[in-house]
């Protein structure tokens, strides 16, 4: 049985508007405009136990409102969402005792305490038994190699340090899920890789149900192996990273460079351009006609002195799947 | 709610919090000590301005003695009046760092009421220490006796005024609850911060003791919510409240409180579920 349920989930929010001017302010004294946003319109999914779960879409699309339904925060307008058998709005506290959640933009630990006195209060809010608590507290410093920032006062350490910190507070209570809202944002390489592989340590070897929103395709790549792309507040595509990509990247492109003068190609299929140093630039559907035919075929007709595949940027290609559904941020 | 394995076990989260804010709050002791010289200020000006207003008036249901007792006392406890919302909770909804406190597995009107009033507590307490030591010791030993804060007249009464204040406390958090409910509906410290002090600090006798207003006024002064901020607690103190009259005070102090935390606890529940996290 699935672990997540989610059906139709619907977010309005009803916005106050204020008119521009002087006067429109008056006129809001009496009369407020209201404008409805709708967050999400209809978003439905399962998940199994020990499955990760990549979120990805632009600024706006309802990755975090989604995630803040799923948690228990918000309440939605309509729709169905069940998590262990819990509605997170209906059983929050019941609910949020069971999941673990990091949000990258913000902190879950004292401004002012040491990092370990932070730890200690949320053993205590968790009511997480002692020694409990010190076998999980001792694996995730060891797994976070955090062991040497625990005396310091959070508001000392990097984000990268920090981001570090918070993901092992997540977890002292075991939960079974760990919701991570954009948990690389901001974070250099280092801190980067580290907080990925911890996320995947967490998902292989204990098997626990991660959801990770990001805008980070590499976070995606490196992680998940199913995706979620959610637009404009429904879901656009539910699959794995490698269908998602295979999909986006559509065309492959060749680049050729001549040993001699250039030579005009000219393949069905296949559209050309010549690039500013000489260079002739193919673009090819790689489905319908597979690289290695073309290359060959290119290799035996002219005289080329180097072929090489460019494929897209990741993020060019998810910047292109949004476009495509019309889902870019406007 | 999950049913506690151990009673203990319930409080937990709560006694946690309690004690973490108290001991952080605790640590600013500059603003305690500001504090404390601006009120000792503040207390010589008020008992001046009661001396000549007894000499117009001398007989009034609350001796010149009394009287100033009664404003060296609210000298001390000044900082238990519900001024504002609880600052954290204000930065937490600006921030949207509220967020994380509905992920926690507590009654959110709860954490927020312990939190609220430890931060009282420790506020409170390196302010009134000094206080008393400054005007029920020091000033007597200075010569300036007639001026100083009296002990209480009895055993009873010194009793009877610890149960109160701790009840004043309790009631004054529940009213920076209802502030704190404020915020989160609007969105704003600003509206609610601004009313809630002129209220409380007129309507508790903390600017003049409720007993020296017009006779027709004190029944319902007497049982409105904010005399059990400071008013009540005083005059047990004084033993110019006792007895039965102790207890009804104490006994409209617990009303309200219970009152005013039913009311508090629906109006942050509604303010909470219609608060929309901001960003992300």
């Amino acid at each position: 049985m699935a672990q997540i349920r989610v059906e139709q989930l619907c977010k309005r929010y009803a916005v106050a508007e204020r008119q521009p001017g002087a006067w429109g302010a008056v006129k809001g004294l009496f009369h407020r405009r209201q404008r409805v946003v709708e967050a999400l319109k209809d978003v439905s999914f399962s998940l199994q136990a020990g499955e990760l779960l990549g979120f990805i879409g632009p600024n706006g699309a309802g990755k975090s409102t989604t995630v803040k339904i799923l948690s228990g925060i918000l309440r939605p307008t309509s729709g169905l969402c069940e998590i262990d058998g819990l509605t997170p709005w209906l059983h929050r506290i019941r609910h949020v005792a069971r999941i673990g959640v990091v949000f990258g933009q913000r902190t879950q630990l004292w401004w002012d305490l040491p990092v370990i006195e932070s730890f200690e209060l949320l053993r205590d809010i968790y009511r997480v038994d002692e020694a409990a608590f010190r076998r999980t507290k001792a694996e995730m410093v060891e797994r976070l190699r955090i062991e040497r920032l625990l005396d310091t006062p959070l508001r000392q350490l990097s984000l990268g340090q920090r981001m570090r910190c918070e993901i092992a507070a997540a977890m002292l209570h075991r939960p079974s899920i760990l919701f991570l809202d954009e948990p690389t944002i901001g974070l250099d390489a280092t801190s980067k890789l580290a907080v990925r592989e911890v996320v995947r340590t967490l998902n292989r070897e204990e098997g626990v149900t991660v959801i990770l929103t990001t805008h980070d395709m590499h976070d995606i790549e490196a992680l998940a192996e199913r995706v979620i792309v959610i637009g404009n507040g429904v879901v656009l595509r539910d699959s794995s990273f490698e269908a998602l990509r295979a999909e986006a990247l559509g065309e492959t492109r060749l680049v050729v460079e001549f040993a001699g003068a250039p030579s005009a190609i000219d393949i069905p299929g296949v559209s050309t351009r010549t690039r500013e140093d000489g260079a002739v630039e193919l673009a090819f559907d790689a489905r319908r006609m597979p690289a290695h035919a073309l290359i060959s075929r290119i290799a035996a007709e002219h005289d080329v002195a180097d072929i090489h595949v460019e494929e897209p940027q990741i993020e060019a290609v998810i910047a292109r799947f949004y476009a495509l559904h019309g889902a870019a941020e406007g | 709610m999950t049913a506690p394995a151990r009673p203990g076990l319930a409080a937990r989260p709560y006694l946690a919090a309690l004690r973490a804010r108290f001991y952080l709050t605790l640590q600013y002791r500059a603003a305690a000590l500001a504090g404390l010289t601006t009120q000792c200020w503040w207390g010589v000006m008020k008992i001046l301005v009661l001396a000549a207003f007894y000499r117009g008036a001398p007989h009034q249901p609350m001796s010149l003695g009394q009287a100033v007792g009664y404003t060296w006392l609210g000298q001390a406890f000044l900082v238990m009046l519900p001024w504002n919302a609880d600052p954290d909770v204000v930065e937490m909804v600006r921030s949207g760092a509220v967020a994380y406190e509905r992920l926690r597995p507590v009654d959110t009107y709860a954490y927020w009421y312990v939190r609220a009033l430890a931060w009282m507590a420790a506020r409170v307490l390196p302010r009134a220490v000094p206080m008393f030591l400054i005007a029920a010791v020091v000033l007597p030993l200075t010569g300036l006796g007639a001026w100083s804060l009296p002990p209480p007249p009895d055993w009873p009464a010194a009793v009877l005024f610890t149960i109160s204040i701790i009840c004043a406390a309790l009631l004054s958090t529940a009213m920076v609850q209802l502030v704190t409910g404020v915020v989160v509906a609007t969105l704003s410290a600003k509206g609610a911060n601004a009313i809630a002090p002129a209220l409380s600090n007129i309507l508790s006798g903390g600017i003049v003791p409720l007993l020296l207003f017009p006779a027709w006024m004190r029944l319902g002064l007497f049982l409105q919510p904010f005399a059990g901020l400071v008013d009540i607690p005083f005059r047990i103190y004084l033993g110019q409240l006792a007895g039965a009259g102790a207890a009804a005070g104490i006994g409209l102090q617990l009303a309200w409180t219970a009152v005013l935390v039913l009311v508090g606890r629906g109006f942050l529940a509604h303010s909470l579920e219609r608060l929309q996290v901001q960003g992300g």
